[in-house]
């Protein structure tokens, strides 16, 4: 482990495709998946003379951000125009923010393997994407797709706060969940919604920091995992070889698993940035945050906290619950329906059967066959002994598949239909005790010589004889009486 | 037809009104005119015979049903920066030679719902770069007056096409004096309007935060016609100002009394009666000042401390913004591309080498320059400081009186070719008109006499923000009481 003795240094620039309908600066759709061009207005072709105007939903997002991670609003921010030719960018400039973002400051705490930490956020900024550039479709040369020209990003840079590829997918991974959590982002990563950037060095404990590498355009955790991995092998390496770390930009080959170079610092463009003398400073008043605030749901953390204490789940259930708005949501309905007291149950059911369910079908919450309610009315007939717990994931998977989800009346449907009622009529059950204690004298004698071993054996024995039906615990205590 | 060569935009509207005359009548009349003068003056860069023919049509109808207003079936002519749709625009350059745009611009728009008939497109200098309309690509433009001086610019063509009677009136872009210097040179009157009054959407910019959209006509009158259709809120513009409409020919309408600018104080700064102003010019200013007193103003000395920095402070925050707003033409979309290129890099530097003449080419390496890293401080950043210290002065200076007048230029139009060796020189002419367009505020040139050798002089009046209804109605005056707007080269060429 040559790790072990050195520090990795890792800072991350995320951009996150606002949820708007329209352009940052267009009134264009930003629909995902259109035929190339069709989506590109003259505002976003900069076709002579046309201008930009802000997107009011785009500011309410980063608005939304910022109150999201506990950050300064700036009253007043700047766009500013980034000076650079590229094909897929049409005015030669691109639309940002430079010496005063929208939002500056603020964290996001992140629980790892090794405990809780806070990874602090420099700032946040609104800018327009860029478009496309099409290579392989068009014989030696290059085709130009301008739907996502002036898409509304929200650029989200943290400070170096992270120290290994865990804690970085960590933080990732839970930036997506709160852009997601407060509806500013789809957070469809394939898509390219939800987009990363990582600033990787390496330094041996106690110096300042080394040379760092950007490693761009990272659209997975998988392979942010993987490249910061192999970014991180490399420098300790080339350092441990002698070799010096060059500031540089990298791509990962998915392929390969490995960083290449881009482009060196030698290369990097004089961007001249200079405010966008087309648009006004972006105010924003305190009224304006206010009325933001007012429609801000409430946050993960807080719901956690609040599900502790109002249902008396423990930390970890409370964490699970909370992983999406609509996941905390449907726990919120079904602990309604069946009574804090059962809460617990419902979060059992949610973290274990539907979670599994849902990765097995690969479908979000939202899409789930079985509704909130539907689930608390199956716990409660599993409660009141209608069902047994083996019989409740029955009636789960027979529901999963029927796709009644409005129909609460299905869980009694499907118990009738398909016998799983437990039996819980005394006499019956007598009477299949008192047959199994008849086959079975030798058994009888164990339990009775204090085999605990034997007295399970006779307990399964009565299940499989009412096949499955019988409620477990009348038969425990059936045999316990008998036996006694 | 009776001859309505010369006459302004109202007394054109009072004979289509009178049916002395149609709007078809008028566009033919100046469709030969312009054919006639084409090869001499070299106004225009587009004529749009069918478009416009149309287009009177239409105005004679609604006029016969009793609908329209005073600028229904009036030709004008659009300075060729103006989008229009399907008719070609070209900013005078090689660039954008063949490129027709898909929209109107705001002022377009609001121009033909007004009832006026777009008659073409009138020469500049290249992207509004310069000061003589030398720049541009379609070959130098003539003054009316004297053939051998230039007309000014960068809106000469529209200012060529007023003053030569082509058309009645026409418009300009005002970004350090573009509208008031060829309105002086060529003895008309032009106003720039308060920024953000005229939406610059479809206006191709070339300096974003000081370019304004106006009107050039032949007398104040006619320019508050004009700019009443054009001024407004357009919410395709963010810096356009959501300012009321408003008639700017309100007070021109009000009875002319003995003293009609009774109580105007008229500030005169001494910035702009100093050095380096050629003789005639200083003196027809100053005759203008006696016929405004005896109008009854009152002239007061004011000082605008920081006005001598104007020029620098100019040429460095408007070639920044030109340098990135001029990175759209790459070839890549529209306009001119090199036929020949070895790689992406080449394609581009071949075609704006090409496709860009001198000038611009000049200010995109003086803007590329001065937003560079490690140089952004030192100029662009100063040279804001120094355009708030200009902007304070003006604001002072306004607490004293309630306009400001002095010459447009410091001389009246030079003979062709003599700037173009010496762009420093040319630059230096813009001393008077800039500081207008770095505070924002509405300034306009009104005639005020001739040199010895028949060239119009210009004199400049400058006011607070929205003070365009105040500022042409002194000039209105002012012309009611002269007529040196009235004059026509018509005369001196045949002479």
């Amino acid at each position: 482990m040559r790790e072990r003795t050195w520090e990795v240094v890792i800072g991350l620039e995320t951009h996150a495709q606002l949820s708007t309908a329209s352009k940052m600066f267009s009134g264009a759709s930003t629909a995902f998946g259109a035929a190339p061009n069709t989506q590109a207005s003259a505002v976003d072709l900069a076709l002579p003379g046309v201008l930009p105007v802000a997107n009011v939903g785009a500011v309410e997002r980063a608005i939304r951000f910022g109150l999201a991670v506990g950050a300064t609003i700036n009253p007043t921010s700047i766009f500013a125009r980034k000076n650079y030719f590229y094909p897929d960018l049409p005015k030669g400039y691109q639309i940002s923010q430079f010496e005063v973002p929208v939002v500056q400051g603020g964290g996001l705490t992140i629980t790892t393997s090794t405990g809780q930490k806070t990874v602090r956020l420099t700032r946040a900024h609104l800018e327009e994407d860029a478009g496309k550039s099409l290579h392989e479709d068009f014989h030696g040369m290059t085709g130009i797709d301008l739907n996502r020209a002036g898409t509304p990003l929200l650029e989200i840079v943290t400070e170096p706060d992270m120290a290994s590829a865990e804690e970085a997918i960590v933080y990732a991974k839970a930036l997506h969940a709160l852009v997601c959590w407060i509806d500013i982002c789809d957070g469809n990563m394939q898509e390219g919604s939800f987009r990363c950037d990582a600033n990787v060095s390496v330094r041996r404990p106690g110096e300042p920091l080394g040379t760092r590498c950007e490693i761009k355009n990272l659209n997975s955790f998988r392979f942010m995992e993987k490249a910061i991995e192999f970014e991180v092998r490399r420098q300790i390496e080339l350092i441990e070889d002698g070799g010096r770390v060059v500031q540089e930009t990298r791509l990962f080959d998915p392929d390969t698993g490995e960083t290449r170079a881009m482009r060196s610092k030698e290369d990097a463009h004089d961007y001249r940035y200079f405010p966008d003398p087309d648009l006004p400073p972006l105010m924003i008043g305190a009224d304006w945050i206010a009325r933001v605030a007012r429609d801000m749901p409430e946050l993960p953390t807080a719901m956690a906290a609040r599900f502790i204490a109002d249902y008396a789940l423990p930390a970890y259930d409370a964490e699970q619950l909370t992983a999406s708005l609509a996941f905390a949501r449907y726990f919120e309905t079904a602990a309604n329906i069946v009574g804090k007291a059962n809460a617990k149950t419902v979060a059992n059911w949610m973290i274990g059967e539907l979670s599994a369910a849902l990765n097995r079908h690969e479908i979000s919450v939202e899409n789930a066959p079985i509704s909130p309610e539907q689930l608390a009315a199956l716990i409660a007939r599993v409660q009141d002994g209608t069902v047994s717990n083996k019989g409740g994931k029955d009636v789960f998977e027979a529901l999963w598949q029927s796709g009644a989800r409005d129909d609460v009346s299905a869980i009694d449907r499907i118990i009738a239909e398909r016998g799983l009622q437990q039996i819980s009529d005394t006499g019956a059950l007598e009477k299949m005790v008192d047959d199994v204690l008849a086959q079975n004298p030798a058994i009888v004698a164990e339990v009775r010589a204090g085999k605990e071993k034997a007295f399970n054996s006779l307990v399964g024995q009565i299940m499989k004889a009412s096949r499955g039906k019988a409620n477990p615990a009348q038969v425990n205590a059936l045999l316990k009486k008998k036996l006694g | 037809m009776k001859d309505f060569a010369f006459a302004t935009v109202a007394e054109l509207s009072a004979a289509l009104a009178a049916r002395q005359c149609s709007a078809l009548e008028l566009t033919d009349a100046a469709l030969a005119k312009i054919a006639a003068a084409q090869p001499t003056l070299n106004a225009f860069v587009s004529v749009d015979p069918d478009g416009a023919r149309a287009a009177a049509k239409a105005a004679d109808a609604a006029r016969a049903k009793g609908e329209g207003g005073a600028l229904t079936g009036i030709p004008i002519a659009q300075k060729d920066l103006f989008m229009t749709e399907g008719l070609r625009t070209t900013c005078s350059s090689k660039m954008l030679a063949n490129f027709v745009a898909p929209y109107d611009a705001h002022i377009v728009t609001a121009l033909k719902q007004a009832g006026t008939v777009l008659i073409g497109k009138t020469a500049m200098d290249e992207f509004a770069m310069g000061s003589s309309t030398e720049t541009s690509f379609f070959g130098i433009v003539h003054n009316p007056w004297q053939p051998e001086a230039v007309p000014g610019g960068s809106s000469g063509g529209s200012a060529v096409a007023v003053a030569a009677g082509l058309v009645p009136a026409a418009t300009g872009s005002d970004t350090g004096g573009s509208i008031r210097q060829p309105a002086s040179f060529c003895g008309i009157t032009g106003i720039k309007p308060t920024y953000g009054i005229c939406s610059r959407y479809g206006m191709v910019a070339f300096a974003s935060s000081l370019d304004q959209a106006g009107p050039m006509a032949r007398s104040a009158e006619d320019c508050a016609l004009l700019l009443t259709a054009m001024a407004g809120h357009d919410v395709r513009d963010a810096t356009s100002l959501p300012h009321p409409k408003e008639d700017y020919s309100r007070e021109l309408a009000q009875p002319a009394a003995a003293k009609p600018l009774e109580g105007v104080r008229i500030g005169l700064p001494d910035a702009f009666f100093g050095d380096g102003i050629d003789a005639p010019v200083l003196a027809a200013v100053e005759a203008a000042l006696v016929e405004l007193r005896a109008l009854g103003a009152a002239t007061v000395p004011v000082s605008l401390p920081n006005i001598d920095y104007s020029v620098p402070t100019y040429y460095v925050l408007a070639p920044a913004e030109a340098s990135s707003n001029l990175s759209r033409f790459d070839g890549v979309r529209y306009g001119h591309r090199a036929a020949q290129y070895t790689d992406l890099f080449d394609m581009y530097q071949k075609t704006r080498a090409e496709g860009f003449g001198d000038e611009v080419k000049r200010r995109i390496l003086v803007g590329t320059y001065v937003l560079s890293h490690g140089y952004y401080d030192a100029y662009y950043l100063k040279a804001q400081k120094v355009r708030r210290l200009i902007a304070d002065d003006y604001q002072a200076a306004f607490a004293q009186c309630d306009v400001i007048l002095g010459p447009t230029v410091p001389t009246t139009a030079p003979s062709l070719g003599a700037q173009m060796q010496d762009p420093i020189q040319m630059y230096l002419n813009d001393i008077f008109t800039i500081g207008a367009n770095l505070a924002g505020l509405p300034a306009m040139s009104v005639p005020c006499g001739f040199t010895p050798n028949g060239l119009p002089i210009g004199m400049q009046l400058q006011g607070p923000y929205f003070s365009e209804a105040r500022l042409l109605n002194i000039a209105h005056r002012f012309q009611q009481a002269t007529d040196w707007h009235r004059r026509t080269p018509k005369e001196t060429r045949h002479a």
